[in-house]
């Protein structure tokens, strides 16, 4: 069983962090990070080539951090994949111990870095996960036709945008996603508590039950917040923490200190999961350091979560 | 309606290579609503390919350019033309349904791009992408296999900013459309419904249509 099916069951904090295989074959830097995050996390996300922009992929750095000794969690899109690709893939995966996956649909080549490749789209977020599910439940293909042996078994997760209007549509979704077979949830980065509880309570309203771990992005610089807010579907950073991170930066300069906005960045990360743990608002994080990961240890140490 | 759009052309040129007599096909349908094929444009492209040196023999306005039997009737005209070419000025299908017809080399003028809607002259918008197992019923007559840029079928990707598509941001996301089309009628339970995934065993193109073959 995942780590961190076994923390969400036992009912200990969850925390995940996430990381990038490189643009390249040398994976030192990730398993470096990898590292430092041992007995700090429960598992580690693995994108599948995030923001449509090309890395090696997250079959790759999964096996590498699983032979580390690491808990992966293999994020699959069905953007560069047909239904037989993602099965494939799932499956070699399972030969080397990952144990855990996360069912997204997968940003779209045109907004990343390789605009001419082609969308495959065979199977969405809700499609993918449905078929894991049949698989594990008939121990059959994606064609129906029987595996060999017993058929592998995952703990199965998939995203959810809380910023999102109308949010009934978005919260349809997350009802498909449970319903087929999501045993866990990541958000999108969240900034705004008040915001993000209002998002849970809906979620309660409709039924679903299902733990929703909070996305937490740790800002590096104002600039930064605004690009997100500007450009990223679902992020809404508040002006208020934008210009604390703008004074951050300005004292920095007077003082000739580099990095301050980045160290507000993590203490603002630290406040956020403080708060959600002593709230218990949900029962875990996860948190995107988006290149950064040495400082995931930080910032759960600042917010004094062990796990 | 089948929308095409001009090549550039030099490229119906280059096509054209040293070919001198060229006999001209356009369509009475959709070439001349999208203004790529019909009588107007067969005249431009006559003075265009003369004022590069072409001699343009004969043109041919079929009604339809996508029917076999009516193109090979409106064909009979060019055998004796001399034509050692022939710019097809219609949809793809058109210029192949002509090649059917005749032993002569067909070059396309136009880019065949999208079944899609004639807003007004001159505005069209791809509302078709013939995937052959029609979802419109669910979806509140708005089609998420050509609206969505992704072709989901289950509800919307995380991908939207303020109701348009992170793909393209003057495209509405389809998702959000269906959601208000179907609050709208009243079928916001159609929301909740599951759907089966599509498949593909069955669009294995080409494909064909016999409404002759006898029923067994």
């Amino acid at each position: 069983m995942s780590e961190l099916q076994k923390a969400l069951e036992s009912g200990v904090f969850a925390v995940t962090a996430e990381m990038a295989p490189p643009k390249g074959c040398d994976f030192s830097e990730q398993l470096a990070a990898a590292q430092l995050l041992r007995g700090k996390v429960h598992a580690v996300n693995v994108t599948d080539m995030q923001s449509a922009c090309l890395k090696a992929s997250s079959l790759g750095l999964c096996i590498h951090l699983r032979q580390a000794g690491l808990e992966p969690i293999l994020q699959i899109t069905g953007r560069d994949r047909s239904r037989m690709a993602v099965m494939g893939d799932v499956l070699s995966a399972a030969s080397f111990g990952v144990d855990a996956v996360l069912a997204l649909t997968g940003d779209h080549p045109v907004v990343g870095d390789c605009k001419e490749s082609k969308p495959v789209y065979d199977l969405d977020s809700v499609g993918i996960l449905r078929m894991l599910s049949r698989m594990e439940e008939t121990g059959t293909d994606c064609g129906g036709n029987p595996l060999s042996g017993p058929a592998p078994r995952f703990f199965k997760g998939a995203a959810v945008t809380p910023v999102y209007e109308p949010r009934a549509l978005q919260i349809n979704k997350l009802r498909q996603k449970a319903e087929a077979g999501a045993r866990y949830i990541q958000t999108q980065g969240i900034f705004d508590l008040d915001q993000f509880r209002d998002f849970l309570e809906d979620v309660d309203k409709a039924g679903i039950d299902v733990p929703i771990m909070a996305g937490i992005i740790p800002l590096k610089s104002a600039g930064m917040a605004r690009f997100m807010n500007g450009n990223v579907p679902g992020i809404a950073v508040p002006e208020e923490m934008i210009a604390r991170l703008d004074a951050a930066a300005a004292e920095g300069k007077e003082k000739g200190v580099k990095g301050l906005p980045a160290k507000l960045g993590m203490e603002l990360a630290a406040e956020l999961i403080a708060k959600i743990r002593a709230e218990k608002l949900c029962p875990g994080v996860h948190i995107m350091a988006i290149g950064a990961e040495k400082n995931v240890p930080g910032i759960l140490e600042m917010a004094g979560v062990r796990i | 309606m089948i929308i095409t759009q001009k090549k550039p052309p030099e490229e119906i040129l280059s096509l054209l290579g040293e070919a001198k007599k060229v006999a001209l096909v356009g369509c009475g349908q959709c070439a001349s609503a999208c203004q790529t094929g019909g009588e107007k444009e067969l005249e431009e492209m006559k003075a265009f390919l003369e004022e590069n040196g072409k001699e343009v023999v004969a043109a041919v306005l079929p009604d339809e350019c996508c029917h076999k039997m009516l193109v090979k009737r409106e064909l009979k005209a060019l055998r004796d033309s001399g034509a050692e070419a022939i710019v097809g000025m219609s949809c793809g299908d058109g210029v192949q349904t002509v090649a059917d017809n005749i032993q002569l080399p067909v070059y396309p003028a136009n880019n065949t791009m999208f079944l899609g809607q004639i807003e007004r002259i001159g505005i069209f918008h791809e509302y078709c992408r013939m995937c052959g197992d029609c979802v419109l019923g669910l979806t509140g007559g708005v089609c998420p296999i050509t609206k969505c840029a992704k072709s989901l079928v289950n509800g919307p990707c995380g991908g939207q900013k303020n109701g348009k598509c992170e793909v393209n941001p003057e495209n509405d996301c389809a998702w959000i459309l269906i959601y208000k089309r179907l609050e709208a009628i009243g079928q916001l339970d159609k929301l909740g419904q599951t759907r089966p995934d599509k498949g593909y065993a069955g669009v294995s193109y080409p494909r064909h249509i016999n409404l002759r073959e006898k029923k067994s």
